[in-house]
């Protein structure tokens, strides 16, 4: 190789901050979002989003306080939009974690100017997820019975049954996220520290900032604080939607009982989450122009790639544990399969003479939004149009969503005995409830943004050609001589 | 507190770098010249730095693995004492002896994951001597641009071979600007 190319450069060949910015154009433009006024649109976005969030507050508090009887479930359907909205918020949050954590250690250093808005996403999404299994256990005020406590007549939770490793994994994953986000915070809220010249956010930056200098001393620990929780965070985010699956997969029922489930879990979690960050990120650089050097057209293809492995590797998933269900020789599972999700009214259902499962329609909008709408990320012209990749995007947020509502509903409507068939349908408190997620979520993110910075600045510095101390400023006398001893 | 005339007390002497090269040669300088109570600030960790100023692989993964330790010997507790001990819980004909102790790995690991996070920020806090609400570094008006672009070396006035006229001048001869008395209110 020749040895005057910087090997950085060689591997890594379009800059990671377009345009050559500094230190201080970073910190200039990301403060600038936190320090300057409101702008009009923020105030007419959160003046959509947060009463659409009060009106799915007003359902919980409804549903609450008149029983779940509100809500569209039945025997056997006891598990419906709930669960499913709580799975797919929950595997929103994992591409946060994943940028964070599992990108920090394998060095993928064009993580940094999209960790931080991510892993806010990770912590809205967990809170999202957090109401529905909460709500949905009926008389919400003994939830305490969750937790291990032998409080009532002595008696404790069973640890051997998977929700509650479920309760145990969605909690940890939430207060370490909370960790990492914070920690991870600390620099930059001291950056904004240095820089309010408002009485009021100093003492709330200089309180959160934690006294922090960017002492070489203490950054010293800092890394190794922050490499330990990225080894912690990854297989905690693997285990958190394979947990999640056991919910489903130590069960006995046809379509449920899976062992492909938490692999197939986690790499959808991955494929959806990456789909909302996306969603929320080509926006939000639309609406900050100046964060359209720090996530560049660069950082969107690499996520609409991630996007494309993981969507195949559902794709994949769905063949298998279709294959599984013809191979394994289970009548019911084969039943399942063909009757309750595949057999569509007009090619499949008619060709092998079987009635038309009845909800044929939500399983081949999940093949449809997950399977065959990324492939179009095969072709680099696609993954540089913001216009494709945020409607396919969309189509994976509405395809992921699917896939829950398949994997959940169509196992348990027409169970085992035909006596106790049912079908479900959704009342108007469970829609209300999930659009009001949205708005909650969103809320948050909008608050998030205004507030607190949401480009990693200390982060983003590393990645910066002059942060090396071995760099020589090119066309200086020192670079000439720096040229000519190599 | 009794109000004294004395002077304020002397910190220690501050320089600022023009870059993270110039910082980081400096460094190696100062640790060369054999002081102990100095610091560099920067705006994001400079790699090799740790180097540069002598100083050793952090130990604070020695603290997260007794936290996560203490995790892991909560959940066996936690969870062993109640289902195989105190109060079996039978759940549909299924046995509760021993042999289902897989079933409780999940919570081990989740437990030591949440007890090793608490300790990881906790030792980053305790060993970096934060949360503290001042530091004498804050008095320098310049210093405010430590989490922007400013590269700056301190090194303390209680260092054994600190005096503040020959390490004004070592710090102005490795090529630092601004060099400053920093009082400490």
């Amino acid at each position: 190789m020749d040895a005057s190319v910087d090997p950085q450069l060689a591997v890594n060949k379009t800059p990671l901050v377009a345009n050559g910015r500094s230190m201080d154009w970073v910190t200039e433009k990301v403060s600038s979002i936190v320090e300057t006024r409101t702008p009009f649109w923020w105030w007419i976005a959160f003046m959509i989003t947060s009463p659409v969030a009060l009106m799915g507050l007003c359902c919980i508090a409804y549903q609450i306080s008149t029983g779940v009887g509100v809500w569209g479930e039945n025997h056997p359907v006891g598990w419906a939009w709930d669960i499913t909205n709580f799975v797919f918020w929950i595997g929103i949050g994992h591409a946060g974690t994943l940028i964070s954590a599992i990108l920090f250690l394998t060095r993928q250093k064009w993580r940094t100017s999209i960790n931080r808005a991510s892993e806010a996403m990770t912590l809205f999404a967990v809170v999202c997820a957090g109401i529905f299994p909460g709500i949905h256990v009926g008389r919400v005020w003994m939830a305490w019975f969750l937790a291990p406590v032998p409080w009532y007549e002595g008696i404790w939770p069973n640890f051997r049954s998977p929700l509650l490793w479920d309760v145990f994994a969605v909690s940890t994953y939430f207060t370490v996220s909370v960790l990492f986000w914070y920690t991870g915070l600390v620099p930059d809220l001291a950056t904004l520290r240095d820089r309010t010249t408002s009485r009021v956010k100093k003492f709330f930056f200089t309180l959160f900032a934690l006294g922090w200098r960017g002492s070489n001393r203490n950054w010293r620990h800092y890394e190794m604080a922050y490499l330990i929780l990225a080894g912690i965070s990854t297989p905690l985010v693997l285990s958190v939607h394979s947990v999640v699956s056991f919910d489903f997969a130590t069960s006995v029922i046809p379509g449920w009982h899976t062992t492909i489930f938490p692999p197939y879990f986690v790499a959808g979690a991955i494929f959806g989450g990456f789909a909302m960050v996306l969603t929320i990120l080509i926006p939000a650089r639309i609406l900050y122009p100046q964060l359209k050097d720090l996530i560049t057209p660069q950082h969107i293809d690499r996520m609409c790639k991630i996007i494309l492995l993981t969507g195949s590797i559902v794709g994949y998933a769905y063949a298998m544990e279709f294959f599984i269900a013809w191979y394994g020789g289970n009548p019911y599972e084969q039943w399942l399969f063909l009757r309750n999700r595949l057999a569509d009214p007009y090619i499949i259902g008619p060709m092998l003479h079987v009635t038309p499962a009845p909800y044929w329609w939500a399983y081949w909008s999940m093949i449809t939004c997950n399977v065959l709408s990324p492939q179009v990320f095969w072709f680099k012209k696609n993954r540089y149009n913001l216009w494709v990749v945020f409607i396919i995007v969309n189509f994976v947020n509405a395809g992921m969503w699917f896939e829950r509502f398949v994997i959940i509903v169509t196992s348990i409507a027409n169970d085992f005995m035909p006596s106790m068939w049912h079908l479900y349908h959704p009342s108007w408190v469970e829609i209300g409830t999930f659009v009001g997620t949205f708005g909650i979520f969103l809320s948050l993110f909008l608050l998030f943004m205004r507030y607190l910075p949401m480009i990693a600045m200390s982060e983003i510095k590393i990645v910066l050609p002059e942060s090396d101390p071995h760099y020589v400023a090119p066309g200086t006398a020192e670079a000439e001589t720096h040229h000519s001893t190599h | 507190m009794i109000a004294t005339a004395q002077p304020p007390k002397v910190y220690g002497i501050a320089a600022e770098f023009p870059s993270a090269s110039a910082l980081y040669h400096a460094a190696e300088q100062i640790r060369d010249a054999g002081f102990k109570r100095w610091d560099v600030y920067t705006p994001f960790p400079v790699h090799g730095m740790d180097k540069a100023m002598g100083l050793g692989k952090s130990w604070l993964s020695a603290v997260v693995l007794c936290g996560g330790l203490t995790g892991l010997l909560t959940a066996v507790v936690l969870e062993s004492y109640p289902s195989l001990i105190e109060y079996q819980t039978v759940v549909n004909g299924k046995p509760t002896d021993w042999a289902t102790v897989p079933a409780f790995v999940p919570i081990f690991f989740e437990l030591t994951i949440l007890c090793s996070a608490f300790a990881t920020v906790i030792a980053l806090m305790v060993m970096s001597q934060l949360p503290r609400w001042n530091h004498p570094m804050f008095n320098w008006e310049r210093f405010s641009r430590v989490g922007d672009n400013g590269f700056f070396l301190a090194i303390e006035a209680r260092d054994p071979k600190f005096a503040e006229e020959k390490t004004r001048t070592l710090l102005e001869s490795i090529g630092g600007h601004h060099v400053t008395l920093i009082h400490d209110y």
